[in-house]
């Protein structure tokens, strides 16, 4: 199933791409300077002439031999561009999504628990707010707050740092408290009602009671049959919702000037940059495969009743 | 003298809705002795299911709560007691099976898990020793192949057998009193007989009391010793089984043994099966005087003006009706 799709949605971005308005090589054609015979060998040399098929077999090759195409903004590999940008968004991502989880559990598990509480209400309340904040706006205010009032933040991101050991690691860490709170706060303002809703839907069945007529104590019957149970589909709906949260991150990844995934698309999209578009869309497109793939797997291991076949 | 295991005196359990205060147990006295079957009968609605939870706290509250009376487990209050004392009399002392097998195992556990769980937790049993107890249970349940299906799922079996796990973790601890909240309800016929068998079985061979909720009357007069009539949150009729079958006083009970369809001779007529007309009134602001007098055929003006308490009629025979 992974490869036809990944074929599928190849072709599919491909033919988009390519049909899509802008040309690498307009702003050398509008250049007085380069002689149009220059222009006319370099576009016979990257095939750009060539009808579509033609040149999806050829990037399809091309890409199942590890190449990955040459950025005609940076004039470097894409995979190399790539490679230089994809771990940083992992890892911001990464932390702001353990950061969601940290907070969505305990929360929501309090919240459903105790459903109509104070506790509930005031929990439900912050998670709305969150919700609804957008993350251009939280990480703006941030930004306001602790790198220009307080200054206490740096609110640029660097990447090519020239510290190195613990230098490195604690300037790293300043530098990315606000954008992981910003993302991770989201996130799990989103969560809290998800693990909430399925911790109810758990505490009302049967064999809760069954489970408290056990006399084993509310804390086990709590942790052993109510959130075990409510995690199911929270784990399934975390690991698919990963690579929306990647999407999602663009904006975020602006606003703080993160040099990730998020910031090269949209560079590259500007400069018409059509192989790197290319490339970070199909890693896109991996990681929602990759990530159902997770949630399949994680969600057969977690609930005994569906089974691998 | 038999003693009183269970002593339930005029118990309320209310429950807080949006449209009023909902009676749905209200001043209820039974009583269950060392190991003899009671039997609670009475239709949907009529408070034997929340008089069952009652008595283990397994009513939520809110919205429920515990609007009067007592609940004396061999002597002591359990209304008062605090949630670890309850925890140390659930399974030990008191263990409860419920009405829908399909849904009382959780699905993610296997069975042996679930029965070891309140060994552990009682007995201080390890893993291993619990696992060995759990299949010894299922053993005694009649579970074939026990020592293969301790590692099962819950969806690895049947309704019936479902059934026979969730008696292996009620007996798991050696409790005196076992409630059994409509055990057969869900199941086949062919499978309620065996379930019944078996709780009886299990009574003989422990020597517990078994407080037996249902609501069909034929159940009643084959496993009970004695039985407790309920009506709309009350308590109508309490009497030793044959004496109740032979000698109802209540209309309510009539009725109810009446609806018990008849294959023998008597049936050749191929009359009608009886029926009680009506439903339970709303338990919200229910009727003065004799919840039961506007589905009476019997009633008269002084059944709405008063309400009717129990008394006795005969030996160990009670009934809350003026006539």
């Amino acid at each position: 199933m992974l490869i036809p799709s990944l074929l599928g949605i190849s072709v599919i971005i491909y033919t988009i791409l390519a049909l899509a308005p802008g040309d690498p090589f307009g702003q050398l054609l509008t250049n007085p300077n380069v002689p149009a015979a220059v222009v006319a060998s370099l576009r016979a040399k990257f095939g750009l002439d060539d009808p579509i098929w033609l040149r999806y077999l050829h990037w399809l090759v091309a890409m199942l031999h590890g190449d990955w195409g040459f950025s005609f903004a940076s004039r470097i590999n894409v995979s190399t561009l790539i490679l230089e940008r994809l771990p940083v968004s992992l890892a911001i991502l990464g932390a702001a999504e353990l950061l969601a989880i940290l907070i969505a559990i305990p929360v929501g598990v309090l919240a459903g628990t105790r459903p109509y509480s104070i506790f509930d209400k005031i929990a439900n309340t912050l998670a709305f707010v969150g919700f609804s904040l957008p993350t251009f706006f939280t990480g703006l205010v941030l930004i306001l707050i602790f790198s220009i009032r307080l200054n206490w933040l740096p609110f640029v991101f660097q990447s090519n740092m020239s510290s190195t050991g613990l230098t490195w690691l604690w300037q790293n860490i300043l530098q990315s408290i606000m954008p992981v709170t910003v993302l991770g706060l989201f996130q799990g303002a989103a969560l809290v009602r998800y693990v909430r809703a399925s911790v109810l839907d758990v505490v009302r069945l049967d064999y809760v009671t069954t489970a408290r007529a056990k006399g084993i104590g509310e804390r086990k019957v709590i942790m052993r049959h109510i959130v075990r149970n409510a995690l199911i589909p929270v784990v399934t709906l975390v690991a698919v919702q990963l690579p929306v949260v990647f999407g999602g991150a663009i904006i975020t990844e602006q606003i703080f000037r993160i040099p990730g995934m998020g910031s090269l698309l949209i560079s590259s999209i500007l400069s018409d940059d059509t192989p790197v578009v290319m490339a970070i869309t199909f890693v896109y497109a991996v990681l929602v495969i990759v990530f159902n793939l997770i949630a399949d797997l994680l969600y057969a291991w977690l609930d005994p009743r569906i089974a691998y076949r | 003298m038999t003693e009183r295991l269970l002593d339930i005196r005029d118990l309320r359990t209310w429950f807080n809705t949006d449209d009023g205060m909902v009676r749905a147990v209200d001043g209820v006295s039974l009583h269950v002795n060392r190991g003899e079957t009671l039997a609670v009968v009475g239709e949907s609605g009529s408070g034997k299911t929340v008089t069952a939870r009652s008595v283990l706290k397994l009513i939520d509250m809110p919205p429920g709560r515990f609007a009067g009376g007592e609940i004396l487990w061999r002597g002591r209050d359990l209304i008062p007691a605090s949630n670890s004392e309850i925890d140390k009399i659930r399974a030990r002392e008191i263990a409860m099976i419920f009405q829908e097998p399909m849904t009382a195992l959780n699905p993610v556990y296997t069975v042996g898990d679930q029965i070891a769980e309140p060994l552990r937790a009682h007995e201080n049993l390890s893993r291993r020793a619990a696992l060995a107890r759990a299949a010894e249970l299922m053993r005694l349940v009649q579970i074939p192949d026990p020592e293969r299906r301790v590692r099962d799922y819950p969806h690895q079996f049947s309704g019936g057998m479902r059934q026979r796990v969730v008696i292996a973790i009620a007996i798991a601890c050696g409790p005196q009193l076992l409630i059994a909240d409509e055990p057969t309800t869900a199941l086949d016929v062919t499978i309620q007989a065996q379930i019944l068998d078996l709780l009886n079985d299990m009574k003989a061979r422990f020597g517990m009391a078994i407080m037996l909720i249902t609501h069909a009357m034929g159940v009643v007069a084959e496993n009970a010793d004695r039985v407790v009539v309920m009506y709309a949150g009350k308590v109508v009729e309490a009497a030793p089984v044959e004496e109740l079958f032979a000698n109802p006083r209540h209309p309510y009970t009539q009725g109810l043994i009446r609806a018990i369809p008849r294959v023998d001779a008597k049936a050749q007529h191929r009359t009608r099966l009886a029926q009680i007309p009506g439903t339970v009134p709303s338990l919200i602001n229910p009727p003065a005087g004799c919840r039961f007098a506007a589905r009476c055929t019997f009633a008269t003006d002084a059944c709405v003006a008063a309400e009717p308490v129990l008394k006795p009629v005969g030996p160990d025979h009670t009934v809350a009706c003026i006539l």
